[in-house]
């Protein structure tokens, strides 16, 4: 669908453009790749993005809702709106493959894939993203912000953080 | 706090179930904030620095997570939660005593989040089921962040009964503490055989019995006793002397520049 008017608006370019929205805490990660995009809707009303929070208390939502709405404002999309669901709630399964390379190359373990499993949630095999060792420990369930656990690696002696499994 | 979440579900509440839904939102909302705030003040004095950053974790997601019982409130009746959280008075909290207590040693401040975590497992396990919407999918949203924090304080409580000599005495001295305390988070509401009635809630008394036999278990087996001190059965507005001191702390920045926008 189209928005009549100053320019043409596809929900993929919206789609797109917020692919260039990054994680204030992770700044190699989009939103699209966090999974925290919902939806795009683009009616005659105007153009509104649907997001869900990852961790209830992430100081860091406010600030992905801000840029948003800059980046709507920026391509001057039509009435642009940021609306906040909690259902489905965001898991870490919602990060994409792309996301979890990234988040490997930015030095945080990608998150397991658990699909609801808690066996697999809490007791992860978490591989070192920097020399790539399975011997690896965790030292803290609980990191520098909301979704970090901090682990040892035994392999090359480095402490290192994972995106926690939510 | 100002994201505003969109109500999922419009549904036309009756003045008397809307009034017992907000009574029991704020409970927990006011729970949660004041438990929050109680963890914060370990920011820079828990006694190793993972812990230290544990706390400040378990802080912020027990803030976050009263945001969203205080936007549920805010959906229904319009309120603002910034304003619910800075600007009423202790006796308007209906937050029970337990949180407000000071933070007292780590034994305490571990068993007091242990007791309340379990709480609040057994109680967002049933409200997955709620016939609101909004509180179904609040409590499957929070759900997975207390699992951590549930396995943190269980651990730390084990640890600390089993311990040495010295971290069993104060572990036990938390208990005999806190156990009183503890009743009053089962202590029911005017409004909650309504909101039974709805499908809203669950049973409290179901929810009791289910925490109690868990904690039971949980504390005998680490060889601590469980005393058997009067419990506290107060109405969650009445408050000790240690409220209005924490709010004082708590609400002072925003009530100097109330116009302030942060």
């Amino acid at each position: 669908m189209t928005v009549q008017g100053h320019k043409t608006y596809s929900e993929a370019t919206i789609w797109e453009a917020l692919k260039e929205v990054m994680d204030p805490e992770i700044p190699v990660l989009s939103l699209v790749d966090l999974g925290v995009v919902r939806e795009v809707k683009v009616t005659d009303a105007g153009v509104t993005v649907v997001m869900t929070p990852t961790f209830a208390g992430c100081p860091a939502l406010e600030v992905m809702r801000r840029q948003v709405e800059e980046k709507l404002r920026e391509m001057a999309a039509p009435n642009p709106k940021v609306e906040m669901v909690l259902e489905p709630a965001w898991t870490s399964d919602c990060i994409t493959p792309e996301g979890r390379r990234k988040l490997e190359s930015f030095g945080l373990a990608p998150p397991p894939v658990h699909g609801g499993d808690l066996a697999i949630m809490l007791n992860p095999v978490v591989r070192c993203p920097y020399c790539g060792s399975l011997q690896t420990r965790v030292t803290n369930t609980f990191g520098s912000t909301l979704c970090r656990a901090i682990y040892y690696c035994d392999g090359c002696q480095q402490a290192f953080e994972q995106f926690k499994p939510l | 706090m100002t994201t505003a979440t969109t109500p999922t579900t419009t549904t036309t509440l009756d003045t008397e179930l809307l009034q017992a839904l907000v009574d029991r939102l704020l409970a927990m909302a006011d729970d949660e904030v004041i438990l929050g705030h109680r963890d914060a003040e370990w920011t820079g004095h828990a006694p190793i620095l993972e812990e230290d950053i544990a706390m400040a974790n378990l802080a912020q997601d027990e803030i976050g997570h009263a945001l969203i019982w205080y936007q549920l409130i805010e959906d229904l009746t319009g309120q603002d939660p910034d304003q619910m959280v800075y600007f009423r008075d202790a006796p308007a909290y209906r937050n029970v005593q337990m949180v407000e207590l000071p933070k007292g040693d780590w034994a305490f401040t571990m068993l007091r989040q242990y007791l309340f975590d379990l709480y609040e497992r057994l109680l967002l396990d049933r409200l997955l089921t709620s016939a609101y919407r909004p509180l179904a999918d609040a409590a499957a949203k929070i759900r997975r962040e207390e699992i951590y924090h549930y396995r943190h304080t269980s651990t730390w409580v084990e640890r600390l009964a089993l311990g040495t000599d010295e971290s069993h005495r104060r572990m036990q001295a938390a208990l005999d503490r806190l156990w009183p305390f503890a009743a009053q988070l089962f202590v029911p509401l005017s409004g909650d055989a309504a909101l039974l009635a709805a499908g809203f809630f669950p049973a409290m008394d179901e929810l009791r019995a289910a925490w109690q036999e868990a904690v039971h278990s949980f504390l005998t087996n680490m060889n601590l006793t469980l005393p058997q001190t009067r419990p506290v059965t107060a109405e969650r507005d009445q408050h000790t002397h240690w409220l209005p001191i924490l709010l004082g702390e708590m609400q002072m920045v925003a009530r100097i520049e109330p116009d302030a926008a942060w």
